[in-house]
């Protein structure tokens, strides 16, 4: 009643492939929240290796309310999403279930995984600093984003995007509350402009000459160095120098994306084997070569744009923990002013 | 005011009559009305599961902020959509100048372009690395931008200029009409009597076009509430994206729920306020056929004058960002080709928003028809509830459809299992239907509203002449009220159309597998910022945009013609 015949006819057609799901056994249907750019080549080589075929929709911050809200009657096998917090959303909400597979157990690494076999981490991406390419800068801690020496010269997106509480709820788990406090408030009194728009700006207000420095991830460089978006970004990108940086008694701030097979899933042996595939040294190169992530297995090649960046040394503090803190980190983001 | 619109207004028909004509009406009316009520309890449940402590942290560090600029955002972006706005349709109604024709329809251009695509476009177009500054540096011959910048557009001002730019033709489409059918006789009327031009504006056109302003700005104002892509881009910290923080960052849909309820609150204060306002007045036109208006001739500096005036918001609403678009996409032709998917993508666009579109349209005409038949307390409430989707930003209205609907699915699925032994699968949300639901939620006051305009212009001397004769009350609004407000009813269904094309949020969280439109598919390259890719899509999104603009500017013309 509330759509005409003719779009009711075109929809059909999803119509009929949501009901076939039930039935045809070849055929499993993914929830993400990564973008479609990014997963179909993943999927390509998925349904070219196996013959399943894969349907998809690309959802942004709905993914859990959605498959929490269709309950038992959700299509949804494997729940693909980026950040830890949103993974861990998932198993509170009891919206997952465990997966028993020696295949991935042994492709990712125990830190990488739930410790209930929840959710596996598919990818890793690093909380790094972009430098002007001239500046004399080799190595940064977090702790010195703050330092009064940068004010008026940094550049970094919204305090409350999950990139920023996942490295802010890290250092929570460093240094206690008063001391993030502060710290933010620093990192705040040395913006260059208005914390917002996303990691790739910072590339580009470098080149533009409203910052010296920004707080990005990784896989960005990768994007806008190899010429994927077109030379204007590879301008951005060659602008740049990527510096790794640590905490002071600690490692470089990592997240990571990952996946898990839906509490009700229709087709779940079809979902733990996508889920396997998305671990072997194909689709982990993959990974590497079409986003410039660091590959979870241990063993597979990184992109030689990301092997640049120089060894990355993995921050010890545990996924968990980082979850847990993050309600607290955005709390005190908004205490702050960080965004104001 | 009230005197000289009054000409042939009589007093409502008796009430018990119509009461019992119109009961179908009334009842179809009511039952929108719980429609739209449905996901509202939704959101209300949801607010009810408590947030402990949320209100505390809010009042402490957010509210201050937010609600300042949100303020400052609102005030801003509503004064220059009623300039805009109202400066654009009186210009293009009272005058006649070389390129009025034209302009008369590209005024109505920057609709096409989403709030989200403007901010993209102009960040890119005003950055130090953009082609203006480029060449401003290159005029003033400084090499690098380290040494010569201009101030950032990402700032308060620069949110207000451009969702002012896109937005004020809410305020243009109804204010135009407005003029055009209403202000021709007394305008004339007043011209006779020796009042001045610009007297004649200010003391004639305006206050007549008060409810059309009134309709198009609160409808901007609540574009402006529904946005968080421009804000996220300009840095503007609006209660909108604190809702949106306090779901996604702190997983807390209840104190989400609860923030936007308590928006919707003040929304319905400030529209019944406005209402409130002009509670005196009443508008009518004359029961004569309603005369042309006769627009006064210019020539030479000041036709020019006029033609620079209209250019203005069409050069920097509509041609700017579509031919930074154009280039951009254009090199992305260059270089990857053209993805076949857009082709599908654009066909599902323009069919689902054509499908929403008629949905919207009907209902918002009972819902409205309703209230003239029956101009009662209750069914005016039964038409505000009708119209509280459009305050609503659209995340937290999909997520009310979201969880209602997925209910009645399971509930769908579950019985059809009990009695036939087979599973249905998610049937609303499958076949899109859910996707309609929510559109037709969000939309339906801009039909309302635009309907509602169009048949307070048509005298109700004509429904007691067309009763008298012995027309039911369908019979009346299909051979009086339909004719009479076509265009008014054309207007609403562009101003829905281009919106349900635009809509992101709501698309994005309720889609079907594998259903893609163009604002999801350039959101989907957007967020992981391979921009020029999502050129293409932005590109797609205005020109499908622009047909309907065309479409309906060819068809007012015809209307004038006869």
């Amino acid at each position: 009643m509330t759509i005409n015949t003719k779009t009711r006819l075109t929809l059909c057609t999803a119509t009929l492939a949501l009901l076939g799901t039930s039935v045809a056994a070849q055929e499993l249907n993914l929830y993400t929240s990564r973008e479609p750019g990014l997963v179909e080549p993943l999927l390509e080589a998925f349904t070219k290796e196996t013959g399943v075929k894969v349907n998809t929709v690309f959802l942004k911050d709905g993914l859990a309310e959605r498959v929490a809200s269709e309950g038992e009657a959700s299509p949804a096998d494997l729940l693909m999403a980026v950040d830890a917090g949103n993974l861990a959303d998932l198993v509170d909400k009891g919206l997952t279930q465990p997966v028993e597979s020696e295949v991935l157990t042994a492709a990712v690494p125990e830190n990488l995984r739930d410790p209930g076999k929840q959710w596996f981490a598919l990818s890793m991406r690093a909380r790094v600093v972009y430098a002007a390419k001239d500046l004399e800068l080799d190595s940064i801690t977090y702790e010195q984003l703050a330092d009064p020496a940068w004010k008026g010269k940094l550049c970094i997106r919204s305090g409350q995007h999950p990139y920023n509480t996942g490295l802010f709820s890290a250092f929570l788990s460093h240094h206690g509350a008063e001391q993030t406090e502060t710290w933010l408030e620093g990192v705040k009194a040395n913006l260059a402009r208005k914390a917002g728009g996303g990691d790739r700006d910072g590339a580009k207000d470098i080149l533009g000459g409203i910052c010296d420095i920004a707080v990005a991830n990784s896989y960005y460089v990768g994007l806008m160095r190899s010429g994927k978006g077109g030379d204007e970004q590879r301008a951005w990108g060659d602008a740049i120098k990527v510096i790794l940086p640590t905490f002071e008694d600690g490692g470089t701030h990592v997240n990571i994306s990952g996946a898990a097979v839906a509490k009700y899933a229709p087709n779940k042996e079809e979902a733990v084997k996508l889920l396997e595939f998305l671990v072997s040294d194909e689709a982990q190169k993959i990974y590497g070569e079409a986003n410039f992530e660091y590959p979870v297995k241990p063993g597979v090649a990184l992109d030689p744009i990301v092997a640049s960046f120089g060894e990355l040394k993995v921050d010890p503090t545990p996924l968990t923990e980082i979850v847990a803190n993050r309600a607290e980190a955005s709390a005190l983001v908004d205490k702050v002013g960080f965004d104001n | 005011m009230t005197e000289t619109a009054e000409a042939a207004a009589t007093a409502p028909p008796p009430r018990r009559r119509i009461a019992i004509r119109g009961a179908g009406w009334i009842l179809a009316s009511a039952l929108i009305a719980a429609l739209i009520m449905v996901p509202v309890a939704a959101l209300i449940w949801q607010a009810a599961q408590g947030s402990d402590g949320l209100w505390r942290h809010l009042a402490a560090y957010v509210l201050p902020h937010a609600l300042g600029q949100t303020a400052m955002l609102m005030a801003g972006v509503g004064l220059m959509v009623t300039v805009l706005g109202t400066g654009a349709a009186w210009l293009v109604t009272a005058y006649d100048f070389p390129g009025r024709r034209v302009l008369e329809w590209a005024l109505l251009l920057p609709l096409a372009v989403p709030t989200y695509i403007v901010a993209y476009a102009y960040l890119d177009l005003l950055h130090p690395l953009g082609p203006v500054q480029s060449l401003i540096r290159d005029l003033l011959g400084y090499t690098s931008p380290r040494e010569f910048r201009l101030p950032d557009i990402r700032s308060m001002p620069g949110a207000i200029l451009l969702l002012g730019l896109v937005l004020y033709p809410y305020v243009y489409l109804p204010t135009r009409a407005m003029f055009m059918t209403q202000a021709a006789s007394l305008v004339e009327v007043s011209r006779t009597l020796g009042t001045r031009p610009h007297q004649i504006f200010w003391r004639v056109a305006l206050p007549l076009a008060r409810p059309a302003i009134a309709v198009g700005v609160s409808l901007a104002l609540m574009e402006t509430l529904n946005d968080i892509g421009a804000s996220e881009f300009l840095g503007v910290r609006s209660l909108t994206i604190s809702i949106y923080t306090t779901w996604v960052t702190r997983s807390d849909l209840p104190g989400a729920a609860q923030i936007s309820l308590a928006l919707v609150l003040l929304v319905v204060a400030l529209v019944s306020l406005e209402r409130w306002a002009r509670r005196r007045q009443h508008y009518s036109a004359g029961a004569r056929r309603a005369r042309q208006f006769r627009p006064q001739r210019l020539h030479g500096v000041k036709a020019a004058a006029a033609l620079m005036a209209g250019l203005v918001p069409v050069t920097f609403g509509f041609l700017a960002p579509a031919l930074f678009l154009a280039v951009e996409a254009w090199k992305r032709f260059q270089f990857a080709g053209l993805s076949d998917r857009l082709l599908v993508e654009a066909r599902n666009t323009f069919l689902l928003s054509a499908g929403a579109t008629v949905a919207v349209l009907i209902c918002g005409l009972i819902v409205a028809y309703a209230t003239r038949l029956l101009p009662h307390r209750g069914m005016l409430a039964l038409q505000r509830i009708a119209s509280l989707g459009y305050a609503m930003p659209g995340t937290v209205l999909g997520l009310g459809v979201l969880i209602a609907v997925a209910n009645l699915d399971r509930l769908i699925d579950r019985s059809a299992q009990d009695w036939f032994g087979v599973s249905t699968g998610l049937l609303l949300i499958g076949s899109g239907t859910a996707l309609g639901y929510a559109y037709l939620a969000r939309f339906l006051a801009i039909s309302i509203g635009s309907v509602e305009a169009g048949l307070s212009r048509i005298p109700r001397s004509y429904d007691n002449a067309a009763r008298t004769l012995g027309h039911g009350a369908g019979a009346t609004l299909r051979r009086i009220h339909l004719p009479l407000s076509r265009p008014t009813i054309a207007a609403a269904g562009l101003l829905v159309f281009v919106d349900c094309m635009k809509e992101l949020s709501a698309t994005l969280m309720l889609r079907p597998l594998n259903f893609e439109t163009l604002a999801t598919h350039l959101y989907g390259e957007a967020a992981r910022g391979t921009y020029e890719e999502a050129a293409l899509a932005a590109l797609a999104i205005v020109i499908v945009g622009v047909l309907p603009v065309i479409l309906l500017a060819r068809v007012r013309q015809g209307d004038n013609g006869n």
